[in-house]
């Protein structure tokens, strides 16, 4: 079973439904406990660092616990940016630290936010973009995420070039929305199920 | 790069139950296109990038159908879902997004109440905060007649443009893009910019309106109203700069299918997701 993390924020629906249509058994839940018995756990995530911090403080302990054991990991969009320690949107507040780096404003020059379908462009290996290649993701967000270390997998094109999933060993984060990048980001979730699997 | 996004949008009637898509004629007449599930769904296989649900009955009780309509696409549609009508407090925005949706529009309540757009950008987050402008020429003689109104050269004059709501049915005074740069620094994502002139009229989008609008704007505008071809949606690309193109009827009768559209602009050199 997946576990979904619901800290109150955004759309869990349809990362729920996302994963019952490839088949897979993921459940919406704050419980401790369930997160504990579950095989994988998925960190959601729309608005700001600071306030998804905030409701994440209960669950903080049990989300780096199980990580720190080894289960699978898999944060999206700003499930993503709370692997780092801080972010410009919310000085002073600190990240779950797992990946060391930080998140930045996106730069002047193009629209923010930078929303809608953009290309990845690979840069290792990665179990998680098996069989990726010029597919578009569905993007939305204002800030990127700058980690240190060799921690990068892909990145998008969006004037400069930015974050677009991170992997260090059993954690897996996609700035994009793999729920909402149609049939590519339903590929996505698959191989991510095969990652728990293995 | 960036991929210009394609809009299918639903004018759902909600008054029958699980609604009906319809489709009107520069705000009027109108004609029935199907359900809204489904042709949610066959855009979605067709590889529409967004998908917009209009309530154009808009009432507090038929606003329950419209939770429904987006929880049953959203069990099979996977790409973002906006919906726009009777959306007039932050907790309407938490509904929709709980039902499924990704973002909301609206129109009149942020013009009656702008501080709508700070409160439910907080809640929500700006990504999710879609203003639409409905906005109508106002011609005038000469472009030094206007103290703060934007003054736009079209092909027959000078006019500057009118905030409408109420679906087109009362005028407010308010020029369209000193609106959205309000809008914008109030925390909107997105602007959903139709013009009243074009729509339903398969003249083409008013590339004027939305060229000025674009230029003037760092957050993305969403083209609407007059398609009739895709050269009109390349149009409003390119001269447009819109970084998105939304089109009701010449998907829902199948004019120019979805893989039509985006094949043409393609081979225009427009970036798509095919």
């Amino acid at each position: 079973m997946i576990a979904i993390i619901d800290y109150g924020s955004g759309n869990l629906r349809s990362i729920s439904n996302a994963f019952r249509r490839i088949g897979a058994d993921a459940l919406v839940t704050s419980s401790s406990k369930t997160m504990d018995e579950a095989d994988a756990i998925v960190l959601p995530g729309v608005g700001a660092f600071g306030s998804a911090m905030e409701k994440l403080e209960e669950s903080r302990e049990t989300i780096l616990e199980n990580i720190g054991e080894g289960k699978p990991f898999l944060g999206i969009c700003l499930g993503l940016q709370v692997l780092l320690d801080e972010s410009q949107e919310s000085p002073g507040v600190r990240g779950l630290g797992l990946v060391p780096g930080r998140v930045l404003r996106i730069p002047p020059g193009n629209k923010v936010p930078h929303m809608g379908w953009n290309q990845l462009i690979i840069k290792r290996d990665s179990q998680l973009l098996d069989g990726v290649d010029d597919e578009y993701f569905y993007f939305v967000h204002s800030y990127h995420a700058e980690p240190e270390g060799d921690v990068v997998s892909a990145t998008t094109d969006y004037g400069i070039e930015m974050t677009a999933v991170i992997e260090k060993d059993n954690i897996h984060a996609t700035q994009f929305h793999p729920e909402k990048s149609g049939e590519a980001g339903l590929d996505i979730l698959r191989n991510f199920t095969g990652i728990i699997k293995a | 790069m960036l991929a210009k996004r394609i809009i299918p949008c639903l004018d759902c009637d909600l008054q029958v139950p699980n609604g009906r898509v319809v489709k009107g004629v520069e705000f009027k007449q109108i004609r029935y296109a199907g359900d809204p599930v489904e042709l949610a769904t066959r855009y979605y296989e067709d590889g529409a990038d967004e998908i917009v649900f209009l309530d154009i009955t808009a009432s507090h009780e038929r606003r329950e159908t419209m939770t429904h309509v987006i929880e049953a696409t959203t069990e099979n549609v996977f790409v973002p879902i906006c919906v726009g009508g009777g959306i007039r407090k932050p907790e309407d925005y938490v509904k929709m997004l709980k039902a499924g949706a990704d973002k909301c529009s609206t129109n009149t309540a942020a013009i009656k109440n702008p501080d709508l757009i700070n409160e439910a950008s907080e809640l929500v987050g700006s990504q999710a905060c879609v203003v639409a402008i409905d906005a109508k020429r106002r011609y005038i003689d000469s472009p030094r007649e206007s103290d703060e109104r934007f003054i736009i050269e079209v092909d027959d004059g000078y006019c500057w443009y009118e905030c409408s709501i109420y679906g087109g049915r009362e005028f407010t005074g308010i020029d369209a893009i000193n609106w959205a740069m309000e809008c914008q620094e109030r925390g909107a994502g997105e602007i959903l910019l139709t013009s009243m002139d074009r729509d339903g009229t398969k003249e083409g989008y008013d590339i004027p309106l939305t060229r000025t609008m674009s230029q003037n704007l760092d957050i993305p505008v969403i083209a609407s109203g007059g398609v009739g071809r895709p050269e009109h949606i390349y149009e409003a690309f390119t001269n447009g700069m819109a970084d998105a193109a939304l089109a009701a009827s010449i998907f829902h009768f199948n004019e120019y299918p979805v893989p039509v559209v985006k094949e043409y602009l393609r081979s225009m050199g427009v970036p798509v997701r095919i």
